[in-house]
């Protein structure tokens, strides 16, 4: 693997970009990186609350939620999977595209991203609209036979929760990378300043992750769990 | 200085090339029946999934000190909260088991 270092701005030159308070853009990017990871450090705090949720209530109730698991359609979920860990790429791509000062690739890279994340977004519009044709959308219109109803309404509560704030994410990332790929087409971004695409970056992986671990904890409840 | 790193694109396609292979590992080990093992393998691999989403795609590899402590308290942080409740629950039915201090979530709603 060969790794460049990228070069630093013209000594004594104050860049544009760079705030008052700080000494130099290397020193800021590293505030914003914490100040990043701090956001983040919350966002794994949300979602974990939601993961513990599910972690008991599936063991209260584990044969409902095989039961709810296999009316999702784990196909989708895969191919929804392999569509987000792409987007994740050409995000990596577009902050790498950035850092050596390729404005054409920064943008076509983010565009990308949207188009990726878009498609995403458009499967799981497919998917709840089919999950509404068949009454699994827990309320007053919920309707599933057998003794194991209530606790698949639970099941399908925590899907759509818990989906639905990870696609509520990625609904608030998609305009944020279409500003950065206008900025970047106006010439902002480039080895010495790029600090909003890494930033946006580190919030589009995390989404993935999150999804990472929904992907198996969703779709992929084997049909042979200890009930 | 790190946090100038550029990472080689190479190595973000071989990470992407990674993730794929472990997605069609977790569907793959999903068919077969480990009992309670399925989970502990799903989790397995979406930790070893994320963790190669967290060191390069997010640069935390590369970073400076202070981001991988804080990258790694909130993983502490996020565990520590989720065993603590869960120490709560898991013990809930021994404790109260019969008394009229039952917890909500003890009294199955399969049962009703």
């Amino acid at each position: 693997m060969s790794e460049a270092v990228a070069h630093h701005g013209e000594p004594g030159v104050r860049h544009r970009a760079l705030a008052h308070h700080f000494e130099g853009l290397p020193e800021q990017k590293e505030a914003a990186g914490l100040g990043m990871w701090l956001f983040l450090a919350q966002e794994v705090m949300f979602f974990g609350g939601l993961f513990t949720v599910y972690t008991i209530y599936r063991n209260l109730y584990p044969g409902a939620f095989a039961v709810g698991s296999a009316h999702l359609d784990w196909k989708l979920g895969a191919f929804n999977t392999a569509v987000l860990i792409g987007s994740s790429l050409t995000m990596a791509m577009a902050v790498h595209a950035a850092a050596v000062g390729r404005r054409r690739q920064i943008v076509a890279y983010l565009l990308l991203t949207v188009a990726l994340g878009s498609t995403f977004l458009g499967v799981k519009v497919v998917e709840y609209a089919e999950k509404f044709r068949h009454h699994l959308v827990p309320g007053a219109h919920f309707r599933f036979e057998g003794p194991l109803a209530r606790p698949v309404e639970i099941y399908y509560s925590l899907y759509f929760a818990m989906t639905g704030l990870h696609a509520l994410h990625m609904v608030i990332g998609i305009p944020i990378l279409l500003t950065l790929a206008v900025l970047a087409h106006r010439g902002r971004y480039g080895p010495d300043y790029h600090a909003p695409v890494e930033m946006t970056g580190l919030y589009w992986h995390f989404v993935d992750i999150v999804w990472i671990f929904l992907f198996p904890l969703l779709y992929l409840i084997p049909a042979h769990a200890p009930h | 200085m790190s946090e100038n790193h550029v990472v080689s694109p190479r190595l973000y396609l071989l990470v992407f090339a990674s993730l794929m292979v472990l997605t069609v590992v977790t569907v793959a080990a999903s068919r077969y029946d480990f009992g309670a093992g399925n989970t502990v393998v799903a989790l397995a691999i979406a930790v070893l999934k994320a963790s190669l989403v967290v060191l390069f795609f997010m640069h935390v590899k590369y970073s400076g000190r202070l981001v991988q402590l804080m990258v790694a308290a909130a993983f502490l942080w996020l565990a520590l909260l989720i065993s603590g409740s869960l120490s709560d629950y898991v013990t809930r039915g021994r404790v109260n088991h019969g008394s009229a201090t039952r917890s909500p979530t003890g009294a199955a709603l399969e049962d009703r």
